[in-house]
C-alpha cells in the first residue's frame, strides 16, 4: 500500500474511533452507570467526615447571611 | 510526620509524607526560581562561582518545581484519590514507602549533581544516567501500585480521575525510557543514542508530552476529584469527561514539533505539529469548562471558600495558557515569540497559574482530612495566600508578555538599508524593568508558600498535641 493511502486510511479510522467514543459516551444506555461513577468521590465518606462536611456547609451558610 | 493514628482502611501515611514534601519542595524550587529571576535583573548574584551560575541553577529550578514539587503533589493526590474512589487500600505499603524514599533520593541527587555541572544536557531530562535508572525503578513501582490498586478495587467503575492519573503514569514511563536512551562512557557521563534532527525530535516529543502528561494529565486527575469534592457536587458532565480524556490523550502526542518551528526538522512535521496544536485547544477547553461548570449552583461558595478559589482560578489560568499555546504554535506567531520571554510567560501561566494553584488547592483540601481536623489552622491565611499567588502570577506573566513582544519586535526591526536597528544588548537593557517586576511576582509567590508552610505546620501540630493530651489523660 502506498504510504499516503495508508495515512489517509489512518485519518479515517481515527475519526471513526473518535465519533464512536462520542456516540458511546452520549448514548442513553450509559446514563445510569455514568451517574454512579460521577458520585464515586462521595461514596466512601466515613461517618465522621460527613459531619465535617455538614459543619462546613452550615458555616458557609452562616457566613453568607452575615 | 505520621503523628495521627493510621486510618483503618487506607494507607494515609505515604499520602501525608508526599503532601508535606509538596510544600517543602515548593518552597525550595520557588526560592531557586526567585534567585535566578533576581540574577537576570542583577547579574552580580551569580557570585562569580560556577555552582551558583545561572546555567546550573536554572535546571535546578525546573527539576525542583516540576519533579520535586509537582511530582510530590501528584504522588500524594493520586495515592489518595485512587484509594478513596476504589474504596480499597494501596496494593502494597512497602512498595509505596519505596516510591516515597526513592523519589526523595532522586530529588536530593538532582540537587547535588546539577550545581556540580553534571548533566545530560537535555531540557527537563538533565539528570545523569545512574539517576535515570533510579527514576525508572521508582516509576515502575509507582505504576504497579497504582494499577494494582485499581485492579483490586471494591467499586465497579473506575472514576475518571484515575484514568487521567493512569495515563500520566504510563506515558511518563514511556517518555522517560524513550528519551533517556544513552550509552554510558563512565559513571557520570553518557552519550544519547540519538543524533542531529532525530535527537531534537525525540527531545521535544519528550518535552512536549512531559508538559501534556506530567504537567497536565496528572493535574487534570486532581481537578476531577478535588473540584467536585470541594464544591460538594459531582462533576458537571461525566460524559464530557470521557470524551475529554480520549481526545486529550490522542491529540497531545502529535503537538511536539511546535517547539521546533523553523529548525532542521522537516517542514511537514512542523506543519503537522502546528495543526495538532490548534486542535488541542478543543479538548483542553472541554476539560476546563467541565471543571468550571461543576460549580454551577454553587458559585456563592467562592465568596467564602479560598480553597475553592485556588481550584477555580487555576482552571482559568489553564484555559488561558491552553489558548495562548495554540496561538504560539502558529508559525508566524512563533517567529515572533520564540526565544523571547513570551515563552517564559506562557510557561509560568501554566506552571504557576495552573499546576501550582491546583496543587495548592488540593493540598489545602487534603491536610485537614489526613490529620483529622475540620479545616486548616487558619482559613484567613489561605485567603492571603490565594491573593499573593494570584497577584504574583499576574505580575509574572504580564511583565513577560511586555518583555517578550518587545524583544521580538526589536530583534526583527531593520533599517532602510537592511541592517539591524537594535543590537542584542539594547534589547537586554530594555528588558530590565520587566525582570524586576517578574522577580517581585515570584517573591510574592514565595511569601505565600511560606504562609502555607506555617499554616500546615500549625494544623499538623494541633493534631499531634491533641493526640498526646489524649494519651496522658
Ligand atoms: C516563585 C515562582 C517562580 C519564579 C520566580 C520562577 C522563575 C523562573 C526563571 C527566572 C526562569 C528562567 C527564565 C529564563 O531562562 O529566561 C524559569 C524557568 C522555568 N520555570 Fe520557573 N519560576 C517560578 C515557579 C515555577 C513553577 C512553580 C514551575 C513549574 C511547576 C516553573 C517552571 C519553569 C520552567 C518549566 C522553566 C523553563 C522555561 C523554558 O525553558 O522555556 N517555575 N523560572
Ligand atoms: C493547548 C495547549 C498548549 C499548547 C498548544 C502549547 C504550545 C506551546 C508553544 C507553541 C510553546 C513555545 C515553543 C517555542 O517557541 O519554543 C510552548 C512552550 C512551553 N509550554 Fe506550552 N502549550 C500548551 C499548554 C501548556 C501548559 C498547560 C503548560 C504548563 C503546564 C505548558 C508549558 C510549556 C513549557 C514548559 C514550555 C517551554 C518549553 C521550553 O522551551 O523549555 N504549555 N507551548
Amino acid at each position: 500500500m502506498d504510504i499516503n493511502v495508508f495515512r489517509g486510511l489512518m485519518t479515517i479510522v481515527l475519526l471513526l474511533a473518535f465519533l464512536g467514543i462520542v456516540y458511546w459516551a452520549y448514548s442513553s444506555k450509559q446514563k445510569k452507570p455514568f451517574d454512579e461513577a460521577a458520585n464515586l468521590p462521595f461514596a466512601d465518606d466515613d461517618e465522621n467526615e460527613k459531619n465535617h462536611n455538614q459543619d462546613e456547609s452550615s458555616s458557609l451558610e452562616k457566613n453568607k447571611h452575615e | 510526620m505520621s503523628t495521627a493514628i493510621e486510618h483503618p482502611t487506607y494507607n494515609y501515611k505515604v499520602v501525608k509524607q508526599f503532601a508535606i514534601m509538596t510544600v517543602v519542595w515548593g518552597i525550595v524550587g520557588m526560592l531557586v526560581g526567585v534567585w535566578i529571576a533576581a540574577q537576570l535583573a542583577w547579574p552580580a548574584l551569580n557570585f562569580d562561582l560556577p555552582w551558583t551560575s545561572f546555567g546550573r541553577l536554572r535546571p535546578l529550578h525546573t527539576n525542583a518545581v516540576i519533579f520535586a514539587f509537582g511530582g510530590s503533589a501528584l504522588f500524594a493526590t493520586s495515592y489518595y484519590v485512587v484509594q478513596r474512589t476504589c474504596q480499597t487500600r494501596l496494593l502494597s505499603d512497602g512498595l509505596a514507602a519505596f516510591t516515597f524514599w526513592g523519589w526523595q533520593l532522586v530529588i536530593v541527587l538532582a540537587a547535588v549533581t546539577l550545581p556540580l555541572g553534571l548533566t545530560q544536557g537535555k531540557e527537563y531530562a538533565e539528570l545523569i544516567w545512574p539517576i535515570d535508572v533510579l527514576i525508572t525503578l521508582v516509576w515502575v513501582a509507582y505504576a504497579i501500585i497504582f494499577l494494582g490498586t485499581i485492579y483490586k478495587r471494591k467499586t465497579s467503575h473506575i472514576y475518571v480521575a484515575n484514568w487521567f492519573f493512569a495515563a500520566f503514569i504510563l506515558t511518563v514511563a514511556v517518555l522517560h525510557l524513550g528519551n533517556s536512551m544513552a550509552l554510558p562512557t563512565s559513571f557520570l557521563h553518557s552519550y544519547s543514542i540519538y543524533a542531529g534532527a532525530t535527537d531534537a525530535m525525540m527531545q521535544w516529543w519528550y518535552g512536549h508530552n512531559a508538559v501534556g502528561f506530567f504537567l497536565t494529565a496528572g493535574f487534570l486527575g486532581m481537578m476531577y476529584y478535588f473540584v467536585p469534592k470541594q464544591a460538594e457536587r459531582p462533576v458537571y458532565s461525566y460524559r464530557l469527561s470521557i470524551v475529554h480524556f480520549w481526545a486529550l490523550i490522542c491529540v497531545y502526542m502529535w503537538a511536539g514539533p511546535h517547539h521546533l518551528h523553523y529548525t532542521a526538522l522537516p517542514d511537514w512535521a512542523q506543519s503537522l505539529g502546528m495543526i495538532m496544536s490548534l486542535i488541542l485547544l478543543a479538548p483542553s477547553w472541554g476539560g476546563m469548562i467541565n471543571g468550571m461548570m461543576t460549580l454551577s449552583g454553587a458559585w456563592h461558595k467562592l465568596r467564602t471558600d479560598p480553597v475553592l478559589r485556588f481550584l477555580v482560578v487555576s482552571l482559568s489560568f489553564y484555559g488561558m495558557s491552553t489558548f495562548e499555546g495554540p496561538m504560539m504554535s502558529i508559525k508566524t506567531v512563533n517567529a515572533l515569540s520564540h526565544y523571547t520571554d513570551w515563552t517564559i510567560g506562557h510557561v509560568h501561566a501554566g506552571a504557576l497559574g495552573w499546576v501550582a494553584m491546583i496543587s495548592i488547592g488540593s493540598i489545602y483540601h487534603l491536610i485537614p482530612k489526613l490529620f483529622e481536623r475540620k479545616e486548616m489552622h487558619s482559613v484567613g491565611l489561605i485567603n492571603v495566600h490565594f491573593w499573593l499567588s494570584t497577584v504574583g502570577t499576574v505580575l509574572y506573566i504580564a511583565s513577560m508578555w511586555v518583555n517578550g513582544i518587545m524583544q521580538g519586535l526589536m530583534w526583527r526591526a531593520v533599517n532602510a538599508d537592511g541592517t539591524l536597528m537594535y543590537t542584542f544588548i539594547e534589547s537586554v537593557e530594555a528588558s530590565h524593568p520587566g525582570y524586576i517586576v517578574r522577580w517581585l511576582g515570584g517573591a510574592l509567590w514565595l511569601l505565600g508558600m511560606l504562609l502555607m508552610a506555617y499554616n500546615v505546620f500549625m494544623t499538623v501540630k494541633s493534631t499531634a498535641s491533641e493526640k498526646a493530651a489524649a494519651q496522658t489523660a
